[in-house]
């Protein structure tokens, strides 16, 4: 483990952490952007450029817009000053739980003993390609699902207008 | 004489080459890196900070002539008669801005309201990390990923803009931010769209290779700019107004429209902060327009192949001081927008025609054998020409009648 990894993993698994415990949403979603940077970090730190950029471009500049957006629109950012009424040791023994047991599989699958595949150059243009070609039907797919979302974000949004 | 021009075009290269070796003798291995990187970042910081202090004076007394009055004359060297017409304005400005009094609301999130200039000048800073200045003038070359760096490193201060007008408690801080917000995120699609031509025709997101892309010459002395094609004098265009929209300028400045909601989410700013605030916002106009000259006019390459002795960074600077001047002269000449009018030019007028522009990039470069240049430019020209007259004002006077709702 070297000191870049550990630093970026502190500061994702920490960020993580304040953005379940705090209580207000605001400065959770704070966090939790925090917490999609240091993901991108650690893309960055495996030599995955691409994919580090486009998480910064796309979880940093737009979906954590569009979490405090809908925070704002949908409720009363203010914490309530009542004490939290649910324990929290419950929740981690469950997580610890969880954890142990996807650690223990993962370390005990065959996968991690396989010898790790050649190196080759991967370059956007090769992503690019590969998508075009072997992956152009899932793109499709998620295209479609994507403008079917779209579209009915615009009719919620045109029948509220007609309600009024 | 040729061999003078040439020590100055990499003056900076080799100083910094020179200051290492020396370096490398007198301290441990790990902190070369560090003295490397320190070396690259000290020109970006002193530079474009100064040029931003640079221009504010310009700009207030260029406003100044637009509105015929003098702007600003009067600061100079103290205790003396010098005056230097001016130009110690942003000294002064600077050194009152330093010691004012810092105003956080009571209200405020503290935390927040104090991380939200940091926020927002890092990442600014950030994105000079890849433009090309000059030849072999690039602090970090990204070869796979140079443009989606500044993409992604840019829309990170979305954010930060949120954390400042949110963070205020404040009904104009936080109008002030969700329309600043709603703007950028609106303005960054035909903005990255309209770039994505020149990717497509260069074949490359290095912001190096692009400019190497433009070293070709025309007709022996005009050199090869994508400003000189159809799809790339309209990308240009494009690429100025979603700028312009980015970078908060007039007309389309209304996140901090000052007759309506004070200064948008720097309202509950003061001090230092502002100040801050101030040098984020030039400091990111300053970028996009280094990012224009990077993708369209050229980079550092000069207009004419027989201007090439000038120094590479020369020609750099000069271009940005260009487009400074011709933003600084909107703003002096353009009333502000409205925000559904400002909505609607986005979506309506810049999306279609960035989308439309990738297709006639394509056609241009498939055409790129079989057509004579001239023939080849008037088509895809004209593929450009029609949809711009039927968005502007062919489909608006055909489909929509224009309505006076306050005047009856």
């Amino acid at each position: 483990m070297t000191l870049p990894f550990a630093i970026i993993a502190g500061l994702t698994v920490g960020s993580a952490i304040a953005a379940m415990s705090l209580r207000n949403m605001v400065h959770c979603a704070l966090s939790l952007v925090l917490t999609f940077a240091g993901l991108a970090g650690l893309y960055l730190q495996l030599n995955a450029e691409f994919v580090g950029f486009t998480q910064i471009l796309v979880y940093v500049g737009a979906v954590s817009i569009l979490i405090v957006f809908a925070i704002l629109l949908t409720r009363s950012t203010e914490p309530k000053d009542e004490p939290s009424t649910v324990t929290p040791w419950v929740g981690i023994s469950v997580a610890v739980g969880a954890f142990l047991t996807m650690a223990l599989a993962v370390l005990a699958s065959p996968v991690g003993k396989r010898a790790a595949a050649p190196m080759g150059e991967v370059s956007v243009r090769t992503l690019g390609q590969k998508l075009m070609t072997d992956y152009v039907l899932p793109l499709e797919v998620m295209a479609l699902l994507l403008t079917a979302a779209m579209l009915g974000a615009v009719i919620i949004a045109m029948r509220e207008k007609e309600g009024k | 004489m040729a061999e003078l021009f040439q020590a100055l075009d990499q003056f900076p290269v080799t100083l910094k080459h020179w200051l290492m070796s020396h370096a490398s003798g007198v301290l441990p291995e790990w902190a070369l890196p560090l003295v490397s990187a320190a070396l690259s970042i000290s020109p970006i910081l002193a530079v474009f900070p100064l040029m931003f202090a640079l221009t504010t004076v310009i700009e207030r007394k260029g406003l100044g002539r637009i509105q015929n009055r003098i702007g600003p004359n009067r600061v100079g060297i103290p205790l003396t008669d010098i005056r230097l017409y001016g130009f110690g304005q942003f000294i002064a400005d600077g050194i009152k801005s330093l010691i004012k009094e810092d105003v956080v609301p009571r209200a405020a999130d503290k935390v927040v309201h104090f991380l939200a200039p940091i926020a927002l000048l890092i990442p600014v800073l950030l994105t000079y990390s890849v433009l090309p200045f000059g030849k072999n003038m690039v602090p970090l070359d990204l070869p796979q990923t140079g443009l989606l760096f500044f993409f992604a490193v840019g829309a990170s201060t979305e954010l930060s803009v949120f954390m400042a007008g949110w963070s205020s408690r404040n009904k104009y801080s936080l109008l002030g931010a969700m329309r600043a917000i709603a703007q950028m995120v609106s303005y960054e699609i035909p903005l990255i769209l309209s770039s994505l031509t020149v990717v497509m025709i260069a074949g490359t997101l290095s912001l190096t290779a692009i400019v190497e892309s433009q070293s070709g010459v025309h007709f022996g002395f005009l050199h090869n700019w994508h400003l000189f094609t159809p799809w790339g004098f309209v990308g240009f265009c494009l690429f100025l107004t979603a700028a312009a929209a980015e970078a908060n300028r007039t007309p389309f400045d209304l996140p901090e429209a000052e007759s309506e909601i004070i200064a948008g989410y720097f309202t509950e700013y003061s001090g230092f902060k502002f100040a801050i605030f101030f040098l984020a916002e030039y400091l990111g106009l300053f970028a996009m327009c280094g990012l224009g000259i990077t993708l369209f006019l050229g980079g550092w390459l000069p207009p004419f192949s027989f201007l090439g002795f000038i120094p590479s960074w020369c020609w750099f600077l000069g271009k940005l001081s260009a487009l400074i001047v011709l933003f600084i002269w909107l703003r002096g000449t353009l009333p502000r927008l409205r925000t559904d009018q400002l909505m609607g030019f986005a979506w309506k007028f810049l999306l279609p025609m960035t989308l439309i522009n990738l297709v006639v990039a394509a056609v241009w470069h498939l055409l790129g054998g079989s057509l004579p240049p001239v023939l080849r430019w008037a088509f895809c020209f004209g593929m450009l020409a029609v949809p711009y007259w039927l968005l502007g004002r062919g489909f608006e006077a055909k489909f929509t009648k224009r309505e006076y709702r306050f005047a009856n």
